[in-house]
């Protein structure tokens, strides 16, 4: 499983380097809606400082709706996915594997916009930095719940707009967790329980993505 | 000749639809069956049942030793499938989808190469992606992956669509090398004087079952 784990991560960035979707779709959306939610908080520092952690964990989490379609679209097409079937890959390893490359290109993501945290929210550098162990956890929880949810819609021919409307939902509590967690670090504090929850999240999903994803590529 | 597939009144469905309503068929190791038929007869159909793709709905399917009703994984891992457009992955080059596909099957990925130059895909055309080639070569790049990882039953959906004169010589010479070698081979195809030179039998799809099998002309050939 996990010789087939990094194999399909490799596969998979080797993809997105070619591509380069994250860097030229991606990025620039969750940029522009940071842009867009410091524009509509109006010049006020202090609005701005205060709305900066759930803005940035909305504008990552809608940022990674859009990642992780492209991750499932990979294999998308019919005789791909036929093809990828064939080889003998272990289910449990294609999962870890996508969520892996997933979560790195989430963690990129994620870079980008605590930068734009720096410049459009003047938040503190050295807090927003203490926050990167808790932002790092729940890209991974992000990543599990993308790669399984992408899974779950793969063959359904309509799978970029079912994706959202269902992952959404089940990303509600990353946003929950990392908004006040990274709010708490921001404040001068730990991420206290809330680590807790996003650790929880990343580990029960990764356990059930690594379960389901065969039988849902079986069904697709 | 130990048989390699057995089918008897097998149905599979697409959706609700059974694109296959009772297919009863026999192909022997090292025998190239070829399925002919109108568009929606059933023969891609008939081809993702035997890949272990498609699930069995009712009746018996034995493929390589295996129930497909049961265990449809162990098939797939010896069955290969040429379909429509890039095999693999469209952003990957030929040498790149190669070597993922034999690292994933256990193979040696250095096979890679030998099989793409056995394709004419040589020089640049082995590392330029996948969706910059024409049809044609991404479906030479789609025989490539066969001949590294050779499975002991080719599957190839209108293996000449797409091609050129020599290519589809390639095509046949491949089918014919993979025979000689104990593999398996069914084909669809809309060309059935092409499809009839380079098969053992031949069998016409309609509605979903074998309407009429008759014997190639490959045998003639190699004898």
């Amino acid at each position: 499983m996990w010789r087939d784990a990094v194999l399909v991560a490799g596969k998979d960035l080797r993809i997105e380097l070619r591509s380069r979707v994250l860097l030229w779709q991606v990025v620039p959306f969750g940029v522009l809606a940071l842009v867009l939610f410091a524009l509509a908080l109006g010049p006020s520092e202090a609005v701005l400082r205060r709305g900066a952690p759930g803005l940035f964990w909305l504008a990552l989490l809608l940022a990674s709706v859009l990642a992780a379609s492209r991750s499932a679209g990979i294999e998308s097409d019919e005789g791909t996915r036929g093809t990828v079937r064939l080889l003998g890959l272990d289910a449990g390893g294609i999962f870890l594997g996508k969520a892996a490359a997933l979560a790195l290109e989430l963690c990129v993501l994620g870079a980008v916009l605590e930068l734009g945290l720096l410049v459009l929210f003047h938040v503190d550098a050295a807090r927003l930095a203490a926050s990167v162990p808790l932002a790092a956890l729940a890209v991974v929880a992000l990543a599990a719940v993308g790669t399984l949810y992408g899974a779950l819609v793969s063959g359904t021919g309509v799978s970029s707009t079912l994706l959202p409307v269902l992952v959404l939902p089940a990303l509600a509590p990353v946003l929950i967790a990392g908004e006040r967690g990274t709010a708490a670090v921001l404040a001068g504090g730990g991420p206290g329980r809330w680590a807790v929850v996003l650790a929880v999240m990343a580990v029960v999903y990764g356990a059930v993505g690594v379960v389901l994803y065969g039988p849902l590529e079986e069904t697709a | 000749m130990a048989p390699v597939v057995t089918l008897r009144s097998a149905v599979a469905l697409l959706g609700r639809f059974p694109a296959l309503s009772g297919v009863d068929l026999d192909v022997e190791e090292g025998c190239v069956l070829a399925a002919l038929g109108a568009n929606g007869a059933g023969k891609t159909t008939l081809l993702h049942l035997l890949a272990g793709l498609l699930e069995l709905r009712s009746g018996t399917a034995t493929v390589l030793g295996c129930d497909l009703a049961k265990d449809r994984a162990s098939v797939r891992r010896r069955a290969g499938l040429l379909g429509h457009g890039v095999s693999l992955y469209a952003d990957l080059t030929p040498l790149e989808n190669l070597s993922f596909a034999l690292r994933a099957a256990r193979r040696d990925p250095a096979l890679a190469a030998a099989s793409l130059e056995r394709v004419g895909l040589l020089g640049r055309l082995a590392t330029t992606p996948a969706r910059s080639l024409s049809a044609g070569q991404q479906r030479r790049m789609g025989l490539a992956l066969l001949h590294a990882r050779r499975p002991s039953l080719w599957l190839l959906d209108e293996p000449h669509a797409g091609l050129d004169g020599p290519g589809r010589d390639l095509c046949d010479e491949l089918v014919d090398e993979a025979a000689r070698g104990g593999a398996t081979v069914v084909l669809t195809s809309h060309d059935a004087e092409r499809a009839a030179s380079c098969a053992d039998v031949v069998v016409m799809l309609a509605g979903g079952m074998v309407a009429q099998q008759r014997a190639g002309e490959r045998r003639r050939h190699v004898a």
